[in-house]
């Protein structure tokens, strides 16, 4: 005996007599078992059949999958032309089926997907114009932040400085150890690999130039910025979108508080010191990493480190970090706070717009610092 | 007739820190019947919910699910237990990566091994059940409104044809004509089904509608469990307060106007 027949003797009992079937359920017709008795069902000769009847009343439990399989069965005979009767239904039995005869209509799964080249190109142009806009709103933005911040420098009463003190202290204070750390270890990993670069000229002295001016003009600083970036700007995107997802925001502006004075401003001002200050601390780091590194690995002292220091950089050197600073932590500090105002609709979002924001800002702080880089060199700095 | 218990909780405690939530609560759910829980807010309900479905650990007391302790049964058996019920969640808590028709198979293909197609027309049983339309299926939860989300979690709630459902607050959040039309489904679906509906509930036309059996929660345990009519008469103060007040007294009204017509 086949596993098929044996199947079909727990499930079904079936009576043939020429043109008329009795189709006879047996057990419980559930959805655990929906997948074994479908295939039963789908066995069955439709072909030539005049008349077909369903007697429930051998049947045990019945669910929605179990009636819909009796349904589908009864109508698949219905279109090859017999006439189906159903029999021996209990009363809530036979409201399931009428219930379930209401779900014959096949139901996408997932919306229709398109064609993918016209997806493409569709996906394509909404990014664009979205670029567009964000780069237009930020601007917009900007402006905004620079009129509150005059606002507030005509009248510093209106500065929350309780608010500024706090974010200082998250956004640099806190930040210190890891910026620290960091530096210091690309620090030394810079003498090093340069070092050994420049020993093939036997130009190892100028290790100290490169450290020097490297970790002076570029690197303290866009490491710092890169940092805050990560750390304080998807901070202030998350803080402020769950503000504005609980409805904070509006909230302040119906009590006549003013979002960019109360979130936007502390934070501003927050980075525009703070980031200086990390970026000082940046540089000196890197410059003592890169000091071991030459004193362990090429002998020099640190009296001999620090006044081949003095020869290869000069005040430009260190002043240019100091120009750039207090834009980009303008910069990072504006962006964090303008996609947490964007946040809308879901929690989704709020992760979304803090994506949105590090890239955005880590993108900024490098072309800012290359628009820059001209600038001095043109100028001669 | 005797009446079978589903669910049995004896002896409850519930406490958070030093805050005792449930203190020797007792309740029984008798298959078949509609039992709505009332209580004021910070009274437990929610956590009474949470604690039968195991999402919450009490602190004491036996928890019996279908005649057996939950503290008895293995996994394995925790895991059958979970196939024989439902639950809609406030706000539907459908899986917002996932369309309505994903949402309703997503219990189906985890449990069960379906062909495709089976389990898209079961689907689309589901979704003719709690009365959405053909066009909500490959829709995702965030292009649908308030009540189509209740429906919806109500769909992937009878994804496996449960015993029981739970709902939390099913009314909540919605307007009074989709609130009376939400009753009006739970109601025919229960006759339809046959199933056993545990509902929270603060709506009161909804209790005078469906409910055949009110407990109500109060001084951290089920202070009283009877019909509509038994809690009318109850002397103490806060159920009387609840179903004597003003709105009380409006869904009385209504009940008795729907009734009349």
């Amino acid at each position: 005996m086949s596993d098929q027949v044996m199947a079909t003797q727990t499930w079904l009992e079936v009576s043939d007599d020429a043109a008329s079937l009795v189709l006879r359920p047996l057990g419980d017709w559930v959805v655990s078992h929906a997948a074994v008795i479908d295939q039963i069902l789908n066995h069955l000769e439709t072909h030539g059949r005049r008349a077909a009847t369903f007697d429930l009343s051998h049947l045990g439990k019945l669910d929605t999958a179990g009636a819909w399989l009796i349904y589908r069965t009864g109508r698949t005979f219905e279109r090859a032309g017999a006439k189906v009767t159903i029999s021996g239904a209990t009363g809530p039995q036979a409201t399931l089926l009428n219930a379930v005869a209401k779900g014959d209509r096949p139901v996408r799964v997932e919306p229709h997907p398109g064609n993918i080249f016209t997806n493409l190109i569709v996906r394509m142009g909404h990014a664009l114009e979205e670029a567009g806009q964000t780069i237009l709103s930020l601007v917009g933005f900007f402006g905004l932040v620079l009129e509150t911040l005059g606002k507030t420098l005509v009248n510093p009463r209106r500065l929350r400085v309780t608010s500024t003190v706090y974010h200082m202290e998250q956004t640099g204070l806190n930040a210190v150890p890891i910026v620290s750390l960091i530096t210091f270890l690309i620090g030394a990993v810079m003498a090093y690999q340069g070092g050994d670069q420049l020993k093939r000229f036997g130009a190892e002295v100028f290790t100290v130039n490169l450290v020097a001016a490297g970790f002076l003009r570029e690197m303290g600083i866009l490491l710092t910025a890169i940092m805050v970036a990560g750390r304080s700007g998807s901070a202030f995107t998350a803080q402020i979108g769950s503000m504005k997802l609980r409805e904070e925001i509006d909230a302040m502006r119906t009590l006549g508080l003013d979002p960019m004075e109360v979130l936007v401003l502390p934070r501003v001002i927050a980075l525009i010191i703070m980031v200086p200050i990390l970026g000082f601390i940046a540089a000196m780091m890197g410059l003592i990493g890169g000091g071991l590194v030459v004193w362990l690995d090429m002998g020099m002292s640190p009296q001999m480190y620090i006044e081949r220091l003095y020869s290869a950089a000069d005040f430009w050197d260190g002043a240019v970090a100091f120009i750039k600073a207090p834009v980009f932590g303008l910069m990072i500090a504006m962006i964090g706070c303008y996609e947490g105002l964007k946040v809308e609709g879901s929690a989704e979002s709020v992760g979304q717009r803090t994506t949105a924001s590090v890239v955005e800002s880590i993108f900024t702080v490098i072309v800012i610092d290359a628009v820059f880089s001209i600038l001095f060199v043109n100028i001669g700095i | 007739m005797e009446r079978e218990a589903i669910i049995e909780v004896r002896g409850l405690r519930n406490q958070f820190g030093s805050q005792v939530i449930h203190d020797q609560l007792d309740l029984d759910i008798y298959r078949g019947e509609v039992l709505g829980i009332v209580g004021g807010s910070g009274t437990g309900k929610s956590v009474l919910l949470r604690t039968i479905l195991g999402l919450n650990k009490p602190a004491a007391g036996r928890i019996g699910l279908f005649g057996k302790a939950r503290g008895d049964m293995t996994p394995a058996e925790e895991r059958a237990v979970e196939r024989r019920w439902g639950v809609l969640f406030q706000d539907g808590a459908l899986f917002s990566s996932l369309t309505v028709a994903q949402n309703i198979q997503v219990a189906l293909k985890e449990h069960l091994h379906l062909p495709q197609y089976l389990l898209d027309e079961i689907a689309a049983v589901k979704i003719a059940l709690v009365g959405l339309p053909v066009e909500a299926g490959p829709k995702f939860p965030s292009e649908l409104s308030g009540g189509m989300r209740k429906r919806a979690g109500l769909a992937r709630a009878l994804a496996l044809d449960p015993e029981i459902v739970f709902l939390d607050e099913p009314t909540a959040g919605l307007d009074p004509i989709g609130a009376a039309a939400f009753d009006d489904l739970i109601k025919n679906l229960q006759e339809t089904l046959g199933l056993t509906v545990f509902m929270v509930t603060h709506d009161l036309d909804s209790l005078y509608a469906i409910c055949n059996r009110i407990a109500v929660l109060a001084e951290k345990r089920v202070l009283v469990t009877g019909t509509i009519e038994e809690m009318t008469r109850q002397d103490h103060p806060w159920i009387k307060e609840y179903f004597h007040g003003p709105r009380g007294r409006a869904a009385v009204a209504a009940k008795t106007r729907n009734a009349m017509t």
